[in-house]
Parts: structure tokens; C-alpha cells; sequence
């Protein structure tokens, strides 16, 4: 595919896709439970070991295997970020979509709705969803959902604005084009290229927030193992244990970085102010 | 003597490798003080980067000078090769010795800085001036450009200006300080052709006022005829042909020339006029489209709670109708309602009043519901980038409830052919396209549902002269063997001429003279007709003195409930009206 | 209707949508209120204790007469009772507001110190080496989330110094501010590197878009040299972006960190929202969030005055 070769010729696209596709691989293995040692079995033999052969990142506080935990919570964060960007991405498009389209009125709700939202910290509002819900995956989902609906729903309906003036949309209505005929091949499908930028740079934010959440007791529950949960075990032990707290720390660090170099790299190839100036 | 500036051999190259990428290719020319030169070519012709290198403003391009030189002759006598110098010595010569403006005055001023301070800013870094006299000096300055007002209008910022204006302003900066040479790059390109005349008028003025030398770049060739000494013609990064302005355009050597003065439309006040479909009053032939008092009125509201507070009178009581097989053009400048007009005939904006019938051609059965077509003025924009041009074609096909068949394939490939594309054109993409095969797509698009009218609003203006004339030519072809009937939007008279057998002006929102394109061209009748004529530039005219005139284009709102007069028309022959003036126009409306 | 009047009509529009929003997220918590604010103690009350008690809160009342008390309460700055904390609730945020201030203000200041001059220099610089070195500093430190930063400092810290240098009772500032600020420099610091990050990229993209416009040439043209088209010409209209951005950050930090102050076991706003989920106080959690929200749209309302001054095509109307 012509955008796999641009993302390759693109040096952060390079090195960001290269992080993106490990740590995919690695979800995946943790997902499927593919790790080198049982992330949850307690080793009361080997409590606090530093990185070996056997343990490559040593061990935690009840001789669980860092790695194996780490590869489980790279599952169990990216199953929440892949998620909550899938809802947020979902209801943002036809939020926004429905506000540029219709305007007036529906469109001033609606944006009006969405100031509310961003009146809100991210972590905060995702605080807020978990103390009506109470903590757990799915309330992450939906809670870091609903933290970047908002930004969705702006990212969608300023192009969908300008396209919505464009030419070619007034050429389809004197034509007689269906509502929907317009709204998915002259608006949606122009704005593949925006959402694709946007979702990739979301999840790098989702990931944050879920880090956050769990590292704050708030998102995925113990013994369960996620990024931030086990960077919250290591505070007390950081001095005696210190890969506790570098190991995780760099896995959410390049994750994010992943996708932000990724997310860039897909902005300089698919936006068309940047295609035009160098053709 | 030498020369003021001297360029030789100048060679321009862009991006990694500029020895290979050269976008100017030996490039020689020589400017006396006190001449005008003219650099004439059409987009990718490399006059404009010339323009930029003499200045080294083309090095914040991404451009680079691979070799040549260029001397200018400065106001001490010593000669500095501008190719050659420092990034500070380049500083002390912009602005103080070399002034330029550029094509889009409305972009060209910051938004952030007053005029005033923009124009002191020249004082201050080559006069040393600040405070009070650099106040003073901006004021003298403004008056050199006959802007009205000057003291107030300092404090102005650039976006409560209109593009005539800033257009001003950008002179009085570039000759603040005495440059003794100013380099003009499309300086009129971007306005109406009434404001066009104002500012080549100025630009004369202040060339024998000050005996500044001029390089002029310009992609049209009529416009030179004003105002140049000599002419030089660049296509593809070279200079074809240049020599005394009479002599280039009364004798040209080289067959671009000849092709400009010749193949593209050029302004003949009425003589090249289209002689054929002459309008039969006796036949009893239905109008293709008639359209009866049409008044496009846009609410103004004010406050917190929107009140309604007036309305802008976009169109007001337009009538005309349009036989099958002719075109009638509306021409005016911007704001005149004509844009406007063609919408709401589409249904594109909500005619306030007014009805418009149009009839159906007979023949096929597949027969659209809507007789009316539309070509629009962007090629980049009227086209979906991400649907393949056999989607594009469908579309209109598909939306009248037709589907994707053969036949539909066979008409596809019939009309691209016919417009003059390739026939593998059908897989393709819009960015595969040159602007002039986007607006020939267009076209293929309209003529899909066999309309027996199109709209084609400005949709030659955005193409290049010659790929224009070749448009042209085709929309006639099309209009004889289909019997279109077109209604053509635009503003440039050269190419009205070209096309219409009818012309009909407007004005602030109303049509002020109508009828027949040679009799309108030839003997114009209202005064902004006149005035609209005297404007275009044209070969033939050559050195010819404009006068200055600042009237301003009327507020087209009004207070809610108003209702102009009914229309009181003068006739001037069998087809050819024009409103009765009196009061004079520019006082009626205001 | 000028653009600043628009903003002041809004504001309360969204104000009003935001305390419905606070309002209803407490109400739809499962289980009844007099449970949820007693916690355990709820099981000693006696049936007429409780709805004593639901009276005296006005629980018995439908929604919309709930709301329009604690409507007017908010008015009256009253915005209930704190249980945890066993005062109003805005005596617990005024007591806490100092400290959140304090860390957005220096975090802000890092940050546009930082950040601002970086953003600038890689723009003038596109393309070299040293710009190459701003992106990666400012990729990275965008990456890297607050609590990662503030746990390696920490770690640094104590195994440079044994333990870190100032920690225990907070002092504010008018009481012992250098004390004070040695215990607030490192989250300033912390929270400041993420938005210098910020603050550098969307100076250095706004920056080179800025350099490519037509005003930028022309001031070329007129021999300005290139320290005063980049300061003179260029910044200022580059800084829309920046002054957005950095706004909207501030308006979110006033909200509190609640991840750093955390780590750096601060008093702050974000402790306090903590504390009131975790001992599920609903009025304070309520009143805090509110006081947030405000917070945050007072700043971007600020934000986007600051606007009207900075650019006179908003001030004075597009043409």
C-alpha cells in the first residue's frame, strides 16, 4: 500500500511504527497469556530478585516476574486505549459530523455539550465516570471514552465544515446527490486521512490516562497487572528494587512515543498543505 | 551609462540538487534608471522567481542562485553584485534601494501591526526616523498613494482595508524611502479590473514623479501595453524574446509571443464579438431558462438576541431569459451579485424572491430532473480528490435515480473523448489532472444528464491564458453540437467577448445594461458599463493615461423593509437596454 | 455581535451545563446518599434518624428542587459540608488552592521559558542538526508521562541526597518561602518539562508557518533584518497558538495535578478530589469539581480576551 511505503520512507514514521509493531506483538502475547512465567504466580523464594537470565527485569515484592507482568499490562493497557479511542473516535465522528451537517441550532448544542466536557481535566473527568461507576476495565473504556470524545468531535467537524463548502459538495447538491451519498463519499471519506492522525495520536493520550488511572488504584484492579499499578507498587521500593520502576517507566514512555512519532509522521504524510510544498 | 540594474546569465534552482532543479535557466536583462521593463510569461515561466532573485528574497524560498550575476548600479555609483553579497549589505538594499509588491495585498501586510507602524518600520531601519517624524513621514507617504484621510487611516489595520487600498499601502512601503528601483510581481492580479486601472494609473503617476525604474511581471499581456519600455517574454525558465514594447507587440519574432498576442483572448472592445445564433425575435421558440425578478436577500441581524436589522440586497429584481443555443454572460466585479445570481438559479442559495423556469431539451429519454448544469470556478475544488473520475461522472447519474450501467460507461467514455482527455482518463484521480483537464471533467460531469443549460460560473479564470483560449474553444464546440444554452459568469470582458452573443452588467446587485455582446462592448451606455470598459487593459492601448478615481463600491445593506424603485429602462436598439441614471448610481446607492 | 460579547454569553451557558452535568454524575452514583456520605455509620442510624437526615438534606425532593437549592447555595457560596473533612467544602478549597496555584504558576513559567525560546530557534534553525535535537527533546519529553518523571526525580533524588531534601508539612509560601518553594520546585518541575514540550513544538510549527507567509516577505523586502522579522514580525503572530495552548494547560493544572501531587504528597486541589472519591464525600467531591470546571473556563475565557488584544482582525471583526 502506497501509505505503508510513505510511513516507511518517513524517519519518525520508521522508528515510530517499528515501536507501534512491537509493542502490538507483545500485547498480543500477553493478551494470550504467551508470557515466560506465570505473571500472577507468587515466588516467596525469589522476592525482590534483580534481572537474571531467568527473570530478564527481575522480580517484584512477592516474587511475581516483571517481565511477564509487564507484558500482560502492555495487553491490558492497549486493550483499554484500542478501546476507549474506538468509542471516542465512533461518537466523535457522528457528533461532529451531525453538527457541521445540520448547523444552527443542533450544532450549538452540541458544541456547547462538548465546552462542557473539555471544561474538565482528562484524569479528572475519567475520576469522575470511575467514582459513579466504581473502577474496573470497562468503566476505564468508557471513561477515557468519553475524555476524548470531545476532541474528536472537533477534530471532525472543522474539515467537515470547509468541505461542506466546498465545490465539489455544491456540485453534488445541484445534481440532486443523497444526504447520505455526500455524507459518506464527499465528507467521510475525505476525512480518512484527519481521523487516521487523530486516533493515532489518541492513543498515545489513552495510554497516558490509563497509566494514570491505574497508577492512582483507580483503573484495572490488583492482582490483574498494568503499567500504572506496578509503577505505583515500586514507590516504596525504589531505592532497594530499582528496576521496578524503570522497566514500567520506559514501557509506558515508548509506547507513547510510538504512537505520537507515528501519529506525526501520518500528519506530514497525509495532510495536503505539507504534499503541496514538496510535490 | 550603465545600466541601473544588469542581469546576466541568471540561473535559479530549488530544492536538494538546484544545479539539476532550475526553475530559471540563464536569464539575461538590463534596466536603465527610469525604464519600465516588463516581465511577461504564465505560471512555471520562472518570471516570478526572477523577480525574487534579483532582491535574494528567493533564498527564504528554498531557492538558490547557481550562477549568473546581478549588478545594480547603486545611489553612490559603486556597482554591488547582489548574487554575491552578504545577508547585512542585502538588508541596507531592500527597502531603501530595491522596493517590491507582491500579488495578494490582502495577505502581504501583517495583521498584527497597524498601516502606520508598517510603513514607518521602512523609515526607521533606513532613515533612522522614529517617534514623530517617522509618524509624518508615513502620513507624506499615504498622500504620495492618494489615499484619502491619511492621518486617520494609519491607525487602520490592514483587515478593515480593502485589497485596492492595502494595494496602496504596499507601494507607499516599497517607495518610502526613495527606492530607485521597484519590482511589481502581479500586482493587480488579485483585484477587480476597475481597481486594476487605479492602481496602474498610480504606479505611472509615481514613475514620473519620482523617475524610479520599474520591472513589471505580469502574465498578462494586455496590461503591459500600459505601462512598459520594454518587454521581455519568459516561458520555461528562459527569456524568448525581448526588445522595445512597440516592437514586441506589433512584430513579434518568436511564436510564444505571437502565440500570446494571438491565440488568447485579448479585449477588442466588441470586434470580436461572436457573429453566429443570432437571436430571432419572430421564431417561436421557447427561452432554455427564463428568470423573472430573482432577489437574493441576506439578513442582518444584530445584538445578543439577533434582531433582525436590515438585509444585504445581494440580487435584487434580476430578469433575463436564455435561448437554446446562446450564451449570455454576466460580467461585473466582486460584490456585484453575479456569483450570487448563478446560485440561486442552482438552488445553491435561497432566492428571497423571483421564479426561474427552465425547459427541458427533448430528445433522450433518460432525461434529468434538473436542466440546469454547473461549472465552477476552481478545478482543484470541484472535484472530490479521493473518488476516481468514473465515480465522479456516475455521480450526477446516480443522484437522478440512473445506475452504473453500460450505458451509462459508453456516455462516460463519448463525453471524456469528446472534451479532449484521454480515454484511460475513466481509472484515474483528480491530482492526476492539470488545472485546464480538471476543468474539462467538469464539463464532461455537467453534460452527463444532457442539460440544456450550464451554468459555468468564472470557469476559465483560474486557468492560464492559453490553456483558457483552448476551453473556450471547446465550450463553443460543445454549445453548437449539444444547442447549449450558457450562462457565463465573469468578470474578465477579454473572454466575455470571446463567448457571449449577450451581455448583460451588473452592478450592486442589479443588472444596469443588457443586450447584444457587440453593441454592449462597443457602446457601452450606462456609465459603470463605461467605466467598467475604459478599465480593461488592451494592447492597442497603449501608454494610455488613466484617471484616479476613489469611489468605493456601495454598501449593499439595507434597513429591513426597504424596496428599491422599480428599474426604469432606456433602450438603445432592437437588444440593448440600459438603466436610466438619474440620479447618478454612485449617489443612489450608498 | 462583536466576538467579545459572544464569549461572555456563552460562558454562562456552558457554566450552567456544567454544574447540571456535576450534578446529575453525583446523583446517578448507585446506592442512597445517606449510605454513601455515612459510609459504615449509616448502619447505626434509626429509620427516623434517616429520614430526618434525608429531609434535612432535601433528599426526598425531586431533582430539579434539589438542584435549584444547591443552585442557590452556590450563589450564597455555600457549597455544603465536607464529612471527611468535617468543614464546608470551600473552607477545603481555599484551604488547598494556594498550593495548585502556586505549582501552575511555576510549572507555566518553566514551561514558557523553556519552551517558547526552544520553539523559536528550531524554527529559524529547520531542518539543521540543532533543530533536529529540539524535536527529539521536546518527542520525548511529550511522551513521557508526569508520574514517570516525578518517580525518576524522586529516585534521583534519594539516591543522590539519601532522601529527598524537603518534604513533611507544607509551608505556603508567605510563611517561609524559601522553604516553600524548595518543596515545590521539583513538581514545577516535574508537571513544567511535559508542557515545555508542548510549549516547544507548537511554537516551533507556528513559528514556521508564520516565517512562510506573504507579510513575513514583504517585511523582508523592506530590509528588515532577520532578528527583527522574527521578533518583530513573526512572533507575534505566532503566539495565537501558543497562548491557547498554554492557556488551556494552566486552566487544566489549576485543576489540580492530581498524579504529582500525589507522588510528591502535596495538599493540593487534585488530592482533594482524590481523597473525597476515595471516602466517596459527594458535596465535596461535587463543590471540587465544580470549582475546577469554573477554574478551568475562567482561564480559557481569559485566554481568548487575551486573543481580541493580540490580533486586531478578531478584535475588530473579520471584513
Amino acid at each position: 500500500m502506497r501509505i505503508l511505503r510513505a510511513i516507511f520512507g518517513h524517519t519518525s514514521g520508521r522508528i515510530g511504527g517499528a515501536i507501534v509493531l512491537l509493542y502490538l506483538v507483545i500485547a498480543l502475547l500477553g493478551v494470550m497469556g504467551f508470557t515466560p512465567h506465570d505473571p500472577l504466580m507468587q515466588n516467596r523464594l525469589d522476592r525482590l530478585h534483580s534481572p537474571t537470565i531467568t527473570y530478564w527485569m527481575g522480580t517484584d515484592l512477592f516474587g511475581r516476574d516483571v517481565a511477564s507482568r509487564l507484558m500482560r499490562g502492555v495487553g491490558q493497557s492497549f486493550t483499554v486505549a484500542f478501546l476507549s479511542v474506538a468509542f471516542a473516535s465512533l461518537a466523535g465522528t457522528v457528533l461532529g459530523l451531525a453538527a457541521a451537517w445540520f448547523g444552527h441550532r443542533l450544532d450549538g448544542i452540541i458544541m456547547r455539550l462538548m465546552d462542557v466536557l473539555l471544561a474538565f481535566p482528562a484524569i479528572l473527568l475519567a475520576l469522575l465516570v470511575v467514582a459513579i461507576v466504581g473502577p474496573g476495565t470497562w468503566t476505564s473504556v468508557v471513561a477515557i471514552g468519553i475524555v476524548y470524545t470531545p476532541i474528536f468531535t472537533r477534530v471532525v467537524r472543522g474539515p467537515a465544515l470547509s468541505l461542506k463548502a466546498r465545490d465539489f459538495v455544491d456540485a453534488a447538491r445541484t445534481f440532486g446527490s443523497s444526504r447520505t451519498y455526500i455524507l459518506t463519499r464527499h465528507l467521510l471519506l475525505n476525512l480518512v486521512a484527519p481521523l487516521t492522525v487523530q486516533i493515532t495520536l489518541a492513543l498515545a493520550w489513552a495510554l497516558l490516562t490509563e497509566a494514570g488511572l491505574s497508577f492512582l488504584g483507580l483503573g484495572t484492579q490488583p492482582p490483574a497487572s498494568s503499567l500504572g499499578l506496578m509503577l505505583s507498587d515500586s514507590r516504596n521500593l525504589m531505592e532497594t528494587a530499582p528496576w521496578l520502576l524503570v522497566f514500567p517507566g520506559l514501557a509506558i514512555m515508548v509506547s507513547i512515543l510510538g504512537f505520537n512519532l507515528l501519529g506525526d509522521a501520518l500528519r506530514d504524510i497525509l495532510d495536503p498543505r505539507m504534499r503541496r510544498s514538496n510535490p | 551609462m550603465s545600466p541601473l540594474l544588469s542581469v546576466r546569465d541568471l540561473r535559479v534552482g530549488f530544492g536538494h540538487d538546484p544545479e539539476v532543479n532550475q526553475v530559471v535557466r540563464g536569464v539575461s536583462f538590463d534596466v536603465a534608471a527610469g525604464e519600465t521593463l516588463a516581465i511577461v510569461g504564465e505560471s512555471g515561466s520562472g518570471k516570478s522567481v526572477t523577480a525574487l532573485s534579483i532582491n535574494r528574497l528567493v533564498d527564504f524560498g528554498g531557492g538558490r542562485i547557481v550562477s549568473g550575476s546581478v549588478k545594480l548600479k547603486r545611489a553612490d555609483n559603486s556597482i554591488l553584485d547582489l548574487t554575491a553579497a552578504t545577508e547585512p549589505q542585502l538588508t541596507k538594499v531592500r527597502g531603501a534601494e530595491i522596493g517590491m509588491i507582491f500579488q495578494e495585498p490582502m495577505t502581504s501586510l501583517n495583521p498584527v501591526l497597524s498601516i502606520g507602524t508598517q510603513i514607518e518600520e521602512s523609515f526607521r531601519l533606513h532613515r533612522g526616523l522614529t517617534g514623530k517624524q517617522a509618524r509624518a513621514a508615513a502620513k507624506d507617504a499615504l498622500d504620495r498613494v492618494r489615499i484619502p484621510d491619511a492621518l486617520r487611516r494609519l491607525k487602520y489595520y490592514p483587515n478593515q482595508l480593502s485589497g485596492g487600498m492595502l494595494q496602496r499601502v504596499m507601494i507607499a512601503t516599497a517607495l518610502a524611502c526613495n527606492s530607485r528601483l521597484l519590482i511589481a510581481d502581479e500586482p493587480t492580479t488579485a483585484l477587480d479590473v476597475t481597481v486594476q486601472a487605479q492602481i496602474m494609473a498610480l504606479l505611472a503617476e509615481l514613475k514620473r514623479e519620482t523617475g524610479m525604474s520599474m520591472i513589471f511581471i505580469t502574465h498578462d499581456i494586455g496590461l503591459v501595453a500600459g505601462i512598459a519600455d520594454r518587454v521581455m517574454v519568459m516561458q520555461n525558465g528562459q527569456a524568448v524574446e525581448q526588445g522595445e514594447l512597440n516592437q514586441i507587440l506589433d512584430h513579434p519574432q518568436h511564436p510564444y509571443t505571437q502565440h500570446l498576442l494571438h491565440a488568447v483572448p485579448h479585449f477588442a472592445s466588441g470586434q470580436a464579438a461572436r457573429t453566429d445564433g443570432k437571436r430571432d425575435s419572430e421564431a417561436s421558440v421557447d427561452p432554455a431558462l427564463r428568470v423573472d425578478g430573482l432577489t437574493v436577500r441576506f439578513p442582518v441581524t444584530s445584538g445578543v438576541f439577533r434582531r433582525p436589522a436590515g438585509a444585504v440586497h445581494a440580487v435584487e429584481g434580476v430578469d433575463f431569459d436564455l435561448m437554446p443555443g446562446e450564451t449570455l454572460a454576466i460580467v461585473g466585479e466582486s460584490g456585484s451579485g453575479k456569483s450570487t445570481t448563478a446560485r440561486a438559479i442552482l438552488g445553491l442559495t435561497k432566492s428571497t424572491r423571483g421564479t426561474f423556469s427552465a425547459v427541458r431539451q427533448e430528445a433522450s429519454a433518460r432525461q434529468s430532473q434538473r436542466p440546469v448544469q454547473m461549472v465552477f470556478q476552481n478545478p482543484y475544488a470541484s472535484l472530490n480528490p479521493r473518488l476516481s473520475i468514473a465515480s465522479i461522472l456516475a455521480e450526477p447519474v446516480i443522484a437522478a435515480g440512473g445506475r452504473l450501467d453500460v450505458q451509462t460507461r459508453d456516455r462516460m467514455s463519448m463525453l471524456i473523448e469528446r472534451v479532449g482527455l484521454p480515454s484511460n482518463s475513466l481509472d484515474r484521480y483528480p491530482h492526476e489532472f492539470s488545472g485546464g483537464q480538471r476543468q474539462r471533467l467538469c464539463i464532461a460531469r455537467a453534460l452527463m444528464l444532457n442539460p440544456s443549460v450550464v451554468v459555468l460560473d468564472e470557469a476559465v479564470s483560474a486557468l492560464d491564458v492559453s490553456v483558457q483560449a483552448k476551453v473556450l474553444d471547446l465550450l463553443v464546440d460543445l454549445q453548437r453540437e449539444f444547442n447549449l444554452a450558457y450562462l457565463f459568469i465573469s468578470h474578465d470582458m477579454a473572454v466575455v467577448e470571446r463567448i457571449a452573443h449577450r451581455i448583460a452588467v451588473m452592478y450592486a446587485g442589479q443588472i444596469v445594461e443588457i443586450g447584444r455582446a457587440a453593441a454592449v462592448l462597443a457602446n457601452p451606455q450606462h456609465s459603470y458599463t463605461q467605466r467598467l470598459i475604459a478599465a480593461v487593459p488592451t494592447v492597442s492601448r497603449r501608454k494610455e493615461h488613466f484617471e484616479l478615481d476613489t469611489r468605493q463600491v456601495p454598501s449593499l445593506v439595507r434597513q429591513p423593509g426597504f424596496e428599491p424603485a422599480p428599474a426604469d429602462w432606456t433602450h438603445f436598439g432592437a437588444d440593448h437596454k440600459a438603466r436610466t441614471e438619474a440620479p447618478p448610481y454612485s449617489q443612489t446607492a450608498g | 455581535m462583536g466576538y467579545v460579547t459572544r464569549r461572555l454569553v456563552t460562558f454562562p451557558l456552558v457554566l450552567i451545563g456544567v454544574s447540571i452535568l456535576v450534578f446529575v454524575a453525583i446523583r446517578l452514583v448507585p446506592g442512597d446518599s445517606i449510605t454513601a456520605m455515612l459510609g459504615t455509620e449509616a448502619g447505626l442510624l434509626t429509620p427516623q434518624q434517616r429520614v430526618a437526615l434525608t429531609a434535612y438534606f432535601g433528599l426526598d425532593q425531586n431533582w430539579l428542587v434539589q438542584y435549584w437549592h444547591w443552585l442557590l447555595g452556590l450563589f450564597r457560596g455555600d457549597l455544603g459540608i465536607s464529612v471527611a473533612y468535617g468543614k464546608p467544602v470551600l473552607d477545603v478549597i481555599f484551604d488547598r488552592f494556594p498550593l495548585t496555584l502556586e505549582l501552575a504558576f511555576l510549572s507555566m513559567i518553566i514551561a514558557l521559558a523553556i519552551g517558547l525560546p526552544a520553539g523559536v530557534f528550531a524554527a529559524t534553525h529547520n531542518g539543521r542538526p540543532s533543530d533536529l535535537m529540539v524535536r527529539i527533546f521536546a518527542m520525548v519529553g511529550q511522551s513521557t508521562p508526569s508520574f514517570v518523571v516525578g518517580l525518576l526525580i524522586i529516585y534521583m533524588l534519594s539516591v543522590g541526597f539519601g532522601a529527598l531534601p524537603t518534604m513533611g508539612e507544607f509551608s505556603p509560601f508567605w510563611k517561609d518561602p524559601l522553604r516553600n518553594l524548595s518543596q515545590l520546585i521539583f513538581p514545577a518541575i516535574t508537571l513544567g518539562l511535559a508542557f515545555a514540550a508542548s510549549v516547544t513544538r507548537i511554537s516551533r510549527s507556528a513559528m514556521l508557518d508564520v516565517l512562510s507567509d506573504d507579510y513575513v516577505r514583504t517585511a523582508r523586502s523592506k530590509g528588515a533584518s532577520a532578528r527583527s522579522v522574527i521578533w518583530r514580525h513573526a512572533l507575534p503572530n505566532a503566539l495565537i497558538p501558543v497562548v491557547t495552548l498554554s492557556g488551556m494547560e494552566f486552566g487544566y493544572l489549576l485543576g489540580g495535578a492530581v498524579l504529582v501531587e500525589k507522588i510528591y504528597a502535596l495538599p493540593g486541589l487534585g488530592r482533594v478530589v482524590l481523597d473525597a472519591i476515595l471516602q466517596r464525600d459527594y458535596a465535596l467531591l461535587q463543590g471540587s469539581v465544580l470549582f475546577i470546571a469554573f477554574n478551568f473556563m475562567v482561564v480559557n475565557l481569559l485566554v481568548d480576551l487575551a486573543y481580541s488584544a493580540l490580533d486586531p482582525r478578531i478584535r475588530l471583526g473579520e471584513r
